[in-house]
Parts: structure tokens; sequence; C-alpha cells
């Protein structure tokens, strides 16, 4: 399916690679997370990694950070093959990274942070702290950051660390700087700096490997692509020459409409209504109402307070102001085992950090928050925990070989249909599901959005966090936007457009 | 039924399990436990005439059964993710007070109360420190490990107490047939106290731990303390109640070992919560939490022993024997990396 | 929040000073140079075993075992001395920081190839080590006859007013400063304690760091073995029986932070001197010597809790970020700059 690769028309960059990477395969346990990749960047040329959640673009940044070893295939640099042992070998390599969490040292100083792993030396071998902190500001100068190198990271804006870790990726003699998703935590001006910063890189003849879904970042910035889907190669070449439907085709593997599966549920009377609820640090003044049968989105730019939002909500952190409502009862939810008693259930971000718990077996995952009700007296009785877990498997159309599997074992979908499960069986009135879809694959996606619509068709209500524009659109009845901690106005489904919602979300009037 | 539902196919049938009960077993860590269990009682039977002697092996298991009873208690502290070092300060602290008891004349029962309330004093001063204030547990029980034997050696000093009741004498030297309405068989003359508190604690903490609400808590918390406590287990006071359980065991040995001894110095214990901690490990405690089971713990604690006590057979000072027990705990623990390591590089 | 750090440091010598004051007013001599020279040669050794332990715990690891590593090197060079009298103290002061290096390494091999918790590894290898001892000496003792005098004499030789063991001290904490503060490795052992992710993207081998943070601790307490022997003219199996307790709660009281990353070569010397000032102050007045373990105990439970109220994660600050990137630019460059 690779496109016809025509003479250069628009000025791409030199058409000689200054890289190439051959035959790249990486495996995991269970996980072919890499199959017989390629993918070339050229100088003075942006290139667009394009790809699903779990395409391998991730996978490949390791291996070209030198963090993972390819079980085979070939980098090569200027026609010659190199192989990087250890971040430090691909830093000598002369590639170059702004990783999607930042990776820095909050205890460390701005200056220390850019250089760390080859600060400049004195003659002695000792560090040099003024050419340190000298080359610091200088380079944070170049890319227009107003921050001090002396300052300690921890006290820097997540805008601003972002900033460090563009001065950290300038900071060694590169050829090749990879930026991988680096527009995630960004408000718009912030992504039409760092616009500023990849031009000014190109015209040093640098390449640059941008990884992106968001397709008018892609055009905006990048002049060649390069599409996975599944930890393969699907096609690459010139973004000029290429429609924004071939792409989308390209990534999917099926021309797809991806249709949501949204349901017209009859919205019945308030379920939970919040007012003024706050927190000291990370969200101030959220108030809505919830109604049963409704699917109630929150949109807004990663870092927005959204998660923190409602991890409060669900008694994970303690709200400063505030109440909540629940069916026109005051609830005051101190933990999570108080909200999962009144009937808050929440689905996590993280499935591995806080979904479920991978090395235990699914039927134990079920049964966790429900244990009151399939023990007797405080004892187990298998018996119990392992009808449940086998009603909720059938209900999610869960795919194992076993109930006493671990959940780790499971695909992404399968494990989220785990952790979903283990909250039905609760009985929930309200759930709330985090980012429901990251990571996992196409078919499961759809299954999720149709179990939400059944889920709110049965009365349930349900709060979906979403940084994918699509979802939100397609499955919201209403729709909360948070900026910078707080609302920044809420929509019903007839009002959606993309264009407000984003506008909210970035503070871009 | 109405026969409109035509082409709706099955829910797909997920079986329970994939292998029986009895074929995981026998992969296991307890029954390789198990098999070095028998491979030393026999080596030790023919190394040395006075090995089966059951007066010897009676008292060889006053080698294994007191540690082993905070063991059981530690090992669903280590399942849970923390550690407790300062265990044996906690037998320290709670025999000087038994110590004082006894000199101000308080009667057995009264004595037996204050190690076990010492006890559980300490292991919710620990459990208040580590799962209410939110501290790392080594480092608070490393600081109480030295507060609790610093108070016992404050009052202590370099003296020593004595002078217990002959009732208290019962715990830690007492056989079964001692007790008037027990049965009066033979063999419960060489069954001991300690020996018949050991089994019921094993079992106590054996149905704690792998029958109840409550045990599957703690291996979910030693797995993933955040996925726990996002799915409604209270955290907090789950490794609160560990604490108080592991300082109430400790209490508990402090009265078998006091009674045993028939004084209290400040050095009582000492070097204790290495034993304990390696009972568990020897048992397949994960020390990083969330694996472990308590028939491990029982067959590590008595190979502990019986190594023991074969090694005070051949006349082996105990300083070196701690050695041994040093080693073991690496050893334990390094070993099945190693052959992994060897086994998956093999493999590739 | 850096002048938080220093203000860490301030207070804890507001507080020594304060004690030093009281105890003063109660036996004026105390604070008298002579005594307080004292006091400091006192707390040498604890001082050289504290950096020690800083480094490893600064890697986010502990060495429970640094004392029994002092109790076998220190029976080593002692048996040595004693059966060879002849062998220069140079070549015994480099073989005791060479044995004590080598049960250093044993412990980083451990941690850092075989993957076992730094807490397991040195529990088991304090009583290994405090057993070779043992074994070494089949339970002996060297007296001080058996030893000889430039061996005995060496760190009590006055220099400039101070003895050769404050002397050596102070040489090491400066020798620590420059390592800590001035060389790759040391700036290694404070990014891969604070984030071991972010250390191996940027290249930092975290394993191998605190190999040799284990390492340099090992190598310190060789060289405090010798010290100890010497300056207490005796070597027997259970010398410094618990001192790594100490060496933890100096580390602790000065604000080294048991979860990596953070901490400086002041707050562990400060915290030295202070559980050395109680030390020494006990005697003084008139309370006996046993109190010191229950005190050391409560002070290494107090300054934890102190140091979590500090280092707590405070989550992302949205709230803030959102009012700093609201205020102009310039001004949050000059605050940064202030």
């Amino acid at each position: 399916m690779t496109l016809p690769m025509p003479a250069a028309e628009p000025f791409a960059g030199n058409d000689v690679p200054i890289m190439e990477m051959r035959g790249i395969s990486k495996a995991f346990p269970g996980v072919k997370a890499l199959d017989d990749v390629e993918i070339s960047l050229h100088a003075g040329s942006v290139t667009a990694l394009i790809g699903e959640n779990g395409a391998g673009k991730s996978t490949l940044v390791k291996i070209l950070t030198g963090i993972y070893q390819p079980d085979s295939g070939e980098i090569v640099i200027d026609g010659r093959p190199v192989q990087f042992g250890s971040a430090e070998a691909a830093i000598r390599g002369g590639i170059t990274a702004i990783h999607q969490e930042t990776v820095l040292f909050d205890e460390l100083s701005v200056a220390e942070n850019i250089f760390l792993g080859h600060v400049p030396r004195t003659r002695f071998g000792l560090v040099n702290w003024k050419a340190m902190n000298a080359r610091a500001a200088a380079l944070l100068h170049s890319i227009d950051a107003p921050i001090s190198p002396y300052t300690r990271l921890k006290d820097l804006s997540i805008a601003q660390r972002h900033l460090v870790a563009i001065a950290r990726a300038l900071s060694v003699e590169a050829r090749v700087v990879i930026m991988d998703e680096p527009t995630a935590a960004l408000s718009h001006k912030e992504v039409e700096d760092l616009f500023r910063i990849i031009e000014r890189l190109k015209g040093q003849g640098k390449a640059i490997l941008f990884i992106s879904h968001k397709f008018e970042e892609v055009y905006g910035v990048a002049d060649r692509f390069a599409v996975f889907r599944d930890g393969r190669s699907i096609g690459s070449g010139l973004l000029a020459q290429t429609s924004q439907d071939q792409i989308v085709r390209m990534m999917v593997g099926r021309s797809v409409e991806h249709a949501f599966p949204k349901v017209d549920v009859a919205i019945g009377s308030t379920v939970l209504k919040v007012s003024g609820y706050s927190h000291p640090t990370e969200f101030d003044d959220i108030s809505f109402e919830l109604r049963r049968g409704e699917i109630f989105g929150i949109y807004g730019l990663v870092g927005a307070g959204r998660s923190e939002f409602c991890q409060a909500l669900f008694g994970v952190t303690r709200p400063s102001a505030g109440t909540v409502e629940l069916e026109g009862r005051r609830i005051d939810v101190r933990s999570p085992s108080d909200a999962v008693a009144a009937g808050i259930v929440y689905v996590p971000e993280e499935r591995g950090r806080h979904g479920a718990v991978l090395q235990m077996p699914i039927f134990q995952n079920i049964s966790m928050p429900s244990l009151s009700r399939t023990t007797r007296a405080g004892f187990l009785r298998q018996a119990e925990e392992f009808a449940m877990a086998r009603r909720y498997a059938e209900r999610l159309d869960l795919r194992a070989a076993a109930l006493s599997v671990p959940v780790g074992n499971l695909s992404g979908g399968n494990q989220q249909k785990v952790v979903i499960g283990k909250w039905l069986a609760t009985k929930p009135k309200v759930i709330i599901l985090d980012e429901p879809t990251k990571g996992i694959d196409i078919g499961s996606k759809a299954a999720v959005h149709a179990f939400m619509s059944e889920l709110a068709g049965e009365g349930l209500s349900v709060i979906m966090v979403s940084s994918e524009l699509p979802e939100i659109l397609g499955m919201s009845d209403r729709v909360l936007v948070m900026r910078e901690g707080r609302m920044a106005g809420t929509w019903n489904r007839a009002d959606l457009d993309a264009e407000t919602l984003v506008r909210a979300a970035t503070g871009n009037a | 039924m109405t026969a409109l539902v035509v082409d709706t196919p099955p829910p797909r049938r997920i079986p329970d399990r994939l292998s029986t009960p009895f074929r995981r077993l026998l992969g296991s860590w307890e029954v390789l436990l198990l098999a070095v269990t028998i491979a030393i009682f026999i080596a030790n039977s023919l190394a040395s005439p006075h090995f089966l002697d059951p007066w010897n092996l009676s008292d060889a298991t006053y080698n294994f059964t007191e540690k082993a009873m905070i063991a059981f208690a530690m090992t669903l502290l280590i399942i849970s993710g923390e550690i407790d070092l300062s265990v044996a300060a906690i037998i320290a602290l709670a025999s000087t007070a038994m110590g004082a008891a006894a000199q101000a004349g308080f009667g057995t029962p009264a004595l037996v109360s204050v190690g076990l309330g010492v006890g559980l004093l300490c292991g919710a001063f620990n459990g208040l420190l580590v799962a209410r204030v939110g501290l790392p547990s080594i480092v608070v029980t490393i600081g109480t490990m030295s507060l609790f034997r610093g108070i016992a050696q404050i009052v202590l000093g370099d003296q020593a107490y004595g002078g217990y009741p002959a009732s208290f004498a019962w715990f830690g030297q007492g056989y079964m047939s001692d007790f008037p309405w027990w049965p009066a068989l033979p063999v419960f003359e060489v069954i001991t106290f300690e020996m018949v508190a050991f089994v019921c604690v094993a079992l106590v903490f054996g149905i704690l731990l792998h029958q109840t609400a409550f045990g599957r808590r703690v291996y979910a918390i030693g797995n993933n303390v955040f996925a726990a406590q996002f799915s409604g287990i209270p955290v907090e006071r789950t490794k609160f109640v560990l604490f108080l359980l592991t300082g109430l065991m400790s209490g508990f040995a402090a009265v078998c070992l006091t009674s045993r001894l028939g004084s209290t110095r400040h050095t009582i214990a000492a070097g204790w919560e290495l034993e304990v901690v390696t009972m568990a490990v020897l048992g397949g405690v994960s020390i990083l939490g969330g694996s472990g089971t308590i028939p491990g713990v029982v067959l590590a604690a008595i190979v502990m022993g019986l190594v023991t006590f074969g090694l005070g057979l051949l006349n082996v000072p105990g300083i070196v024997m701690s050695i041994f027990i040093g080693l073991l705990l690496i050893l334990v623990i390094a070993l099945p990396i190693v052959f992994h390591r060897i086994r998956s590089r093999a493999a590739a | 929040m850096s002048r938080l750090l220093k203000h860490r440091e301030l207070l804890l010598v507001a507080i020594i000073v304060a004690l030093v004051a009281a105890f003063a007013y109660r036996a004026p001599g105390f604070a008298s140079p002579e005594s307080l020279a004292n006091i400091f040669n006192d707390t040498s050794i604890l001082i050289i075993l504290a950096l020690g332990q800083m480094a490893v715990v600064l890697t986010r690891s502990i060495d429970l075992s640094v004392a029994a590593n002092l109790s076998f090197t220190g029976m080593a060079i002692a048996m040595i001395n004693a059966a060879f009298p002849e062998i220069p103290l140079a070549i015994l002061i480099a073989a005791a920081l060479g044995i004590g290096a080598m049960l250093g390494a044993i412990n980083g091999l451990l941690v850092w190839k075989v993957n076992i918790p730094p807490i397991v590894v040195t529990l088991g290898t304090l009583t290994i080590y405090r057993g070779m001892a043992f074994v070494l000496s089949g339970g002996t003792w060297v007296n001080q006859n058996q030893m000889t005098p430039d061996f005995l004499n060496a760190p009590r030789l006055p220099v400039l007013g101070l003895p050769l063991l404050s002397w050596t001290a102070i040489l090491v904490v400066v020798v620590m400063v420059v390592l800590f503060t001035r060389t790759v490795f040391g700036r290694a052992l404070y990014a891969s304690g604070g984030n071991p992710t972010a250390a191996l993207y940027a290249g930092i081998d975290v394993g191998r760091t605190r190999f040799f943070a284990f390492v340099l601790s090992g190598a310190l307490a060789g060289l405090c073995g010798y010290l100890w022997v010497s300056r207490y003219a005796v070597a027997y199996v259970d010398i410094a029986v618990g001192f790594e307790l100490d060496t933890v709660a100096a580390c602790v009281i000065g604000g080294i932070s048991t979860l990596g990353g953070i901490g400086t070569i002041a707050g562990a010397v400060l915290g030295s001197l202070f559980l050395g000032v109680i030390k020494n102050a006990l005697p003084v007045i008139d309370i006996s010597p046993f109190w010191q373990m229950a005190i050391s105990g409560l002070v290494i439970i107090i300054a934890v809790t102190f140091n979590a109220r500090q280092e707590r994660r405070k989550g992302r600050m949205i709230l803030r970020d959102a009012a700093k990137s609201r205020a102009r630019p310039s001004e949050l460059a000059e605050g940064a700059a202030a």
C-alpha cells in the first residue's frame, strides 16, 4: 500500500535520508510490538509518524533512543549501520528526543536538567557549573523561554517544563530530533511557539520525527509521513500529495466513519448534583448536574484537571470546598469505599496502575469491591465469586482463557472490560470513565462505546472524560470543558461542534 | 420463549480454571520446601543418633515456635508491601514490662495481659505512623526498633528482671500433659504448649489469609496499592490492623520467651527480626509484596528449626549459625532470580 | 523551595546551638572550645559513616551493613597489625579501605546484578559480615598491647590543635563535597534516586550508580574500622553493634530523603553532630548512657515525620500553574532569578 513517490516537488528536505530504520522488529511477552517496520528521516524535513494508540510508535521511539534493543533489523545513519546499546549511545549517535511525559528531575536545577548525562566539565574533569548555567541560559534564550537556569524544576509549570525538555533535547549536537506527542499538554499559543522552534530546527538541517495523532498539527508542521498500524509499516510519503482521508484509511485499515453507537435515551431526573467543587491546588469551582441515562462528557487538554476532579469526586483526594448530592441527598465522600457504597464508581485512565490488579486473576478482580456480597461472615465463597465473574464476563463478552488467569495476561481492551465488570457488579448509579478507550484497539473501542450506550439505556448515569474530540462529540449528551482547573463552560449535544470545544479547551478566543 | 431470537450467538463460555488445583500444587515452592524438610530430617537422623530422640525433637521445636508465631503475622504484613523490623524490640519492651509487673507482684494472668497489651500498643504505634501518617515502614520500624529496645534499656540498664511466678513458667516450659483436663496420653508428655500454640496460630493466620475477605484485600494491596485503593479497599485500616497483629504476636512471643528463659535482659531476642523476616522469605513470601502462603512459612519455620538444631548437635556456635541464616536469606531470593535469568538466556 | 531546604540546615544549626547553650547552662565547661573540639572528634566516625550512608540513601537504597563491615574490617586490620607489626600504617589504611570497599561491592552487586532489595541484602550481610569477624578472630580480642604504637597513635596525633581523627573527618567531608557536587558520579547519585526513569533516559546507569554508592559506603566503613579499633585500642566482634542505626538517624535528621534524590552534605554532617552533642551531653547532665538508644529512635521517628511533610507530593499544581501562566512571562523570569 506504499504510495507512489514522485520526484520532490515542494521542498521537503534532502532526498537522501540521514537515518533509516530497516526491518525493525521487537516483541514483548505476548505482544509483537513492532513487526518489520521501516522509516527514514531526511535533513531539514519533518516526518510525521502517525498511528493509533498501540500501533508501536512509542516502542520505535524507545528503540531509537537506546532504551530498548530491537530483536532484528538495523538502524543506518549516513549509510553506516549503528547500534544503540544504551540511551547514552543514542545521544552520542546524534539522536535526541522530547518524550511524551517529560522525564526530568524535580529536585535538580533547570540547568542540570538540561545537561544531565553530558554536563560541561572543567580541565580536571569536574562539573563546570558556571559553563553549564551560562549555556543553559543561552539555550533557553534561543527558544524564547523566560526561565532562569537556577530555578528548581519542581517550581515550574507543565508548559515551562516542556520548554526545559526542548532545551534539553537541543543541548546535544543532534542531527535527529524526536518529538513524541509534544503538544498533548500545550495550549494553542504554546503549540504555535513549538512550531516556530521546529521551523528553526528545520532551517538548521536537522531531521525531525514528529509523533502525533492530531491531523491539523501534522499537516501544519510536517512534510513527510509514515503510518504504522498494529506494529507494521503501512505507508509513507509526502504529505502534500496525500489526503487526510487516505491517511485515516491507512491508520485504521478500513475506510471507517467510526460510527458512534449513541442511542437516544430518555433522560430522567437528576441523579448527581455537584456544586462549587474545589481542590486546594488542582481545580476550582466545578458545578453541574447529571441526570439518569445521561452520558456527560468532560473535555479538556491533558493537565486541565479533569482526572483530578473525577478522583476527588471518587474520594481519592479531598476537596477544599463544594458539595455533592446523590439523588437529592447530600453525601460526604471521604474515600473510594464511601463512593462505592454510595453508588459512584470510577474507571481510571491508567488501567495497569489504578484500574486492575494485574497479577491477580480475573475473578478476584471482579469480586474485589463486592467481597461483602460473595463472602459469608468474612469467609470467601469461591463458587459465588466465579458465578459473579462469569456473569459479567459474559455480559461484556470478555475474551480470556479462564477466569483464573491473571488480568495482566489480557489485551488492553479486555483488561478494560474486567475493570468495568468489577464496577457493574457493585450495581452503581454513576459510573465515571476516564479516557475509557485510551490505548485499546479499534474493535474494543467500538465495543466500549456500545456498552456505554447500553448502560445509559439501563438508567445508569455516565461521566466520560476524554481527550478524543470525536469520542466526545459522538457519545456525549452534554459536555463540560475544563481549562487550567476551571470550568470553561457546558454545552448541550445540539450545540456541540469541534471548533467551539477546542477553543474553550485551549483558551484561544 | 418465543422463537423470535434466532441469530444471536450464545455468550462465550469461559472456564473457571485451566488446570486442576492438584497440578498447580505440584510445581509449587511449598512442595519443594516439604521435600527439603524431609531430606534434612533424614540427613539429621543419619548424622546424629540423638536426633530422633522424642525429647530432643520436642526441645528442638523451641528453635522456631516463638519466631514462627511472629513470622505468620509478618507474612501478612510483607504480602501487603510493608515490613516491621521492630518485632524483636517489641519483645524486649513487652518482656521488660512483664518483668516490672512481676516485680510489683502481679500474677500470671496480669503478666500475660501486660505482654500482649504492650505488643498491641507497639504495633498500634507502628501502624499509626505507617498507615495513618504515611511514612515508609522500613525507616519507621528502624526508628521504633531503636526506641522500643531503648526504653527497655533505660528501664533495665545492665540489670535483669527475674522472679516470675511459678505458674508463668508453663507458657515456655510446659507440656500439654500438665493440663489437668487434657487427655492423659503418653504422647502429650512431649508435646509442649508452644507447639500447640504454633499450630493454632498457623491455622488462624492461614484461614485469615487464604479464606477471608481480609486476606484477599491484603494480597490486593500488596500487588497494587493504587488499584486496591481505587477498588474501595480500606488500605489504611487494613495496614493498621496488620501492624496491630504483628505487635500482638510479638507480645505473645515475648510471653513465651520470657516464660521459657525465666528472666529479662535488654538484649533479649536480639537479632530476631532478621530470623523472622528470613523465615517468611524462605517460606516463599515475596519481599516486594503480593505473594506468599502460610503453609510455606510453616514449612520454612520447620526447616530453619531443623537446620539450627542440626548445627547445634554439631556444636556450631550461634554467631556462625547466624551467618547461615544471613546466607539463606540472600540465597533464597537470589537463586530463583539467577536461575530464571540463566533459563531465559538459554531460551533466547 | 531551595530556600526552604537551606532553612532545614539553618534550623539544625539553631537547634544544635540551642542544645549546646542549654547543656552549658547546666554544666559550664560544656561549651568551651576544648569540649566542643572533643565532641567533634568523638563524632568524626559517625560523620564519615553517615556520608557513606548518604550516598546510598540518595539512590533510594539503605546500607544496614556498615557497622558489621566496620567490625570485620577493624578486626582484620588489627589482626594484621598484631601479626605483622612491620607493615607500614599507610598500607594498612589502604587495606582497610580496600576490604571495606570489597564488602560494599558485594552488597552493591547483589542489588545491581541480582536485583534484590537493598534492605534485604544488607540485613543479610549485616549478620554475615559480623559472623565473619567471629570466624576470623575465633571470638578472641585484639588488645592494646598487641597493636603497634603507630597504629594506635595516628588518629590521636594533634595537628593545628585538632587530633588527626578530626582532620580525617574534615578531609572526608571536603572530598565528598567535591564528589557529590562536582563530579558526574555525584550528580548521578541525585538523578538516579530522584527519578530513575528520567535517569535512564538521560543515559545514566542507575544500577551501576547504586553499585558505586555501596562501594563508597563500604570503603568509608572500612576506613572507620581502622579508626574505631585504633581509637578504642581494642578489636572484638561486637564493636559498633547497632551503629548502622545511628548513621541512618544522622541522615534522616539531616533531611536526606529515604525516598532518594534529596539531601545535602551539610545536612548529614549536622545530623551527625546533633547526635554527637546529645551523646556527649547525657553524662554531663547526669542521664544514664542507656538513654541514648531510645533517644536516637525517637529522633529518627520525629525527623522522618518532619521530612515527609516537606516531601509530600503535591500533585500537578494546576491552579498554581494557571496563575503563573496568566502572570507576565517577564515577571516570572525576574521571580526565578531572584
